[in-house]
């Protein structure tokens, strides 16, 4: 038995399932972070003092992340564009650069990591580096998801562009639509925790 | 019984079912991705749950109605740690106290009223051949599974299961032992479930409706769970970031809910503080009262279908009971911090929350009174569905009206965190809700099953439930009102005030330990009728909505031929008609 609206259209609502099912987790995971946001205003505007995150975090390693996470969103709508004018090939490359640029997000971030617990900046230290590791850390594991959506894709997954290419470029395209929403958070913890 | 004819679906065969490979038993019931399976699953594992929570609230009731005495018999085999000589200790009361809000709420009625009969009956009802998602369904059940085994799992750690009120404020529950760890942990694989359900429902109610199903066709259950998903689906992120923070809070050391200089036993705890424990209350209810709204929509779609069907009559206002659903789903999200009016709130932020919550009554009202009104002229049938679902009006009415005093903020404050409280919101979700379920129970199980439960079985299992759950439930009001705390440990002895009322907590306990014997011929008429009720054909309550129209039980896919909706839900009765009902699907 086969589910209907996978590949085709319905007519009457212009979609297939998975991209309501894609913009529906979207719409959860805004609520996640908008709640984590909120949070951190709460907590800010309670707070006696409160840190500029520029004296207390790396401001030019975070913007060079940006750069790459802005950078991986262009390789990955080209991905997909590649693949709606059947150019398998250009898929591969430029998928396999989505995949290399969060991987380069990540190793960032590590370093990143791994100085401030040398300074012995833990979570527990204060608030505000509590929502900075709770925060980013949180984003760190999107990025590692749709990372291995993407890989998956780029690899076993793409054995079904041969049977169903149509089915596959939609697939590509709600892994794209996840990893934007990846990117876009970025954008917003970005100036929220380096820059205010 | 009435005189129409039994109308089969007609047993045209299917191209595709000659070469349907047979599935082995594992991959048929227990990894299925056939939605009536997995709702089965669901139900089945709620009902357990559901029978666990009452457990562990009888236990309790011990301890409330005798406080201090030995349990006799069960008392022993509990354990030194929980029960030395056979008397609670205060902590495993708090446990049990947790774990019965906790299992009732996330792993008893919402699985079986979403994920059982969400999962079973929604797709039927609209014509569809199966979720849009069967995998994703599937794991949906099985993060449901993973969260349930991690919260029995945690009786079992060092210091037992959680203590600190399924509401887990902070900072007592940061404070508490690892048991609320696991509870955090179990919460957020049930988070996930919910969350993988929630998408699955709402595209699979744009997307696989037959043809001919408009939205204004939908049963009215459609409806329920439609708005129910969005809650979830909305409501239930939040509280995954407030879980997350306070896993860090206790695992990781940070203060989200930790206010500088807390002090615990008289010693100041070392934290970096800064922390709002206030924060926590929010998005917890962020979630709990949309929560509560997932807990009784569904229990009322249930209700409509089966009074439309038993007093063969439309609804009244199907479309102004569709509307204030659709209200009431918005305004759930904006009445959360009527729960927190002793939280020392602005007067001008508590006006704001009362005057949202008095807003809410007003959709809740309508859909009532168009279910009361919908009873007025017809011919009733006494069926046992019938019956659960007529008594879950009033029930529910009496658990809606007591909640008024709790949602304006004056009344709210003599009144909250006493039993009054308490006696509310079970007579919501206990006489309401539960009692909607067991009317769906009988009510699809000819579906499910292709026989019906027996009915004099049904007759004594809800003349004794609805007296038992009265029973219960009622003193709760009066011992509430007289002033006494809830979550006491022995349920108010030491208080010269609650002297007079005391003599109800074992009113209340016989009421819950006599309700569990009548859940007996339920149990047993459950498992009886699988084999030895009485068999029936696809339509056995001469119903009008789509899922009569596959067999029983309907086959993998569902319908054997395509279903098409030719009309609204509820045409019964229609003058000229041939017959008292018009199938939405018959041409």
């Amino acid at each position: 038995m086969d589910i209907p609206y996978t590949v085709e259209v319905r007519r009457d609502t212009g979609l297939t399932n998975g991209k309501i099912g894609i913009w529906l987790f979207l719409a959860s995971e805004v609520m996640l972070f908008g709640a984590l946001f909120a949070s951190y205003i709460l907590i800010r505007v309670g707070a006696p003092s409160w840190p500029r995150g520029d004296t207390l975090l790396d401001v030019p390693l975070a913007t060079f992340n940006t750069i790459v996470l802005i950078s991986s969103s262009v390789t990955m709508v080209m991905a997909w564009a590649s693949l709606m004018r059947g150019r398998f090939g250009t898929f591969r490359i430029y998928m396999g650069g989505t995949i290399l640029l969060g991987l380069t997000f990540l190793v960032v971030k590590y370093f990143e990591y791994s100085h401030h617990l040398h300074l012995g900046e833990f979570p527990s230290t204060n608030n505000f580096l509590a929502i900075y590791y709770t925060l980013t850390g949180l984003h760190m594991l999107h990025v590692f998801g749709g990372m291995m959506v993407n890989a998956y894709f780029w690899g076993p997954g793409a054995k079904l562009w041969k049977t169903n290419p149509v089915w596959f470029t939609n697939r590509v395209e709600h892994s794209g639509l996840f990893w934007h929403f990846v990117d876009l958070v970025w954008i917003f913890l970005f100036p929220t925790l380096y820059l205010l | 019984m009435s005189e129409q004819p039994v109308v089969d679906a007609p047993k045209a065969p299917v191209a595709h079912e000659a070469h349907h490979e047979e599935l082995g038993f594992w991959r048929q019931y227990v990894f299925s991705t056939d939605h009536k399976v997995i709702g089965i699953q669901y139900a089945v594992t709620g009902l357990l749950f559901l029978l666990f929570g009452f457990a562990l609230m009888m236990l309790m009731r011990w301890q409330l109605a005798y406080p201090g005495v030995p349990l006799p018999l069960l008392g022993s085999l509990l354990g030194e740690a929980r029960m030395p000589g056979g008397t609670m200790v205060p902590e495993f009361y708090n446990e049990l106290g947790a774990m019965h809000g906790t299992i009732m709420v996330f792993l008893g009625v919402v699985p079986l009223a979403v994920g059982g009969f969400g999962n079973f009956v929604l797709p039927l009802q609209i014509g569809a051949p199966d979720m849009a998602f069967p995998r994703i369904n599937m794991a949906s059940y099985q993060f449901f599974v993973l969260g349930g085994l991690t919260m029995l799992a945690s009786f079992f750690v060092p210091g037992g299961a959680a203590q600190s009120g399924w509401t887990s404020y902070a900072p007592l529950s940061i404070i508490a032992t690892s048991g609320q760890t696991w509870w955090l942990i179990g919460m957020i694989f049930l988070i996930t479930s919910s969350l993988l359900g929630a998408i699955n429902f709402i595209t699979t109610t744009i997307q696989l409706r037959a043809k001919g199903v408009t939205f204004l066709r939908f049963p009215f259950f459609v409806w329920t769970q439609f708005v129910t998903a969005f809650l979830l689906l909305l409501a239930f992120p939040p509280l995954e970031a407030a879980g997350v923070m306070q896993l860090m809070d206790r695992v990781a050391g940070t203060s989200f809910f930790l206010p500088s200089g807390l002090v615990v036993s008289g010693q100041v705890v070392d934290v970096a503080g800064g922390g709002n424990a206030v924060l926590w209350q929010h998005l917890f209810w962020f979630l709990a009262h949309p929560e509560v709204y997932v807990l009784i929509l569904p229990a009322m779609g249930i209700v409509a279908e089966i009074i439309a069907n038993n007093t063969r009559k439309p609804l009244f206002g199907y479309r102004s009971m569709v509307y204030a659903l659709v209200f009431l789903g918005f305004m759930s999200f904006i009445v959360w911090a009527h729960h927190m009016f002793m939280t020392g709130m602005g007067t001008s932020l508590a006006a704001f929350f009362q005057t949202t919550t008095m807003i809410i009554s007003i959709p809740s009202v309508v859909i009532l009174t168009a279910l009361i009104i919908s009873l007025w002229g017809g011919s009733i049938r006494f069926n046992t569905p019938m019956l659960f679902a007529v008594a879950f009006l009033p029930m529910f009415g009496i658990g809606g009206l007591t909640g008024l005093p709790l949602g304006l903020n004056i009344s709210d404050i003599p009144l909250h965190d006493t039993y009054y409280v308490i006696a509310h919101f079970h007579y919501v979700v206990a006489p309401g809700t539960i009692l909607a379920l067991f009317a769906g129970i009988y009510y699809w199980y000819p579906k499910a099953t292709g026989r019906k439960m027996n009915e004099t079985l049904g007759k004594v299992h809800f003349w004794g439930s609805v007296a038992c759950m009265n029973v219960v439930f009622m003193p709760m009001f009066i011992v509430g009102l007289a002033g006494v705390s809830r979550r006491l440990y022995d349920g108010g002895v030491t208080y010269d005030f609650a002297q007079p009322v005391l003599q109800w907590n074992v009113v209340s306990s016989w009421g819950a330990w006599i309700l569990a014997v009548f859940q007996v011929p339920f149990i047993f008429n459950f498992f009886w009728s699988i084999r030895k009720g009485e068999p029936v054909g696809d339509n056995p309550w001469q119903a009008t909505t789509i899922e009569w129209a596959a067999p029983s039980p309907p086959p993998h896919g569902n319908f054997l031929v395509a279903p098409e909706a030719h009309r609204g839900p509820y045409e019964y009765s229609v003058p000229g008609a041939a017959k008292d009902f018009l199938p939405q699907s018959e041409a």
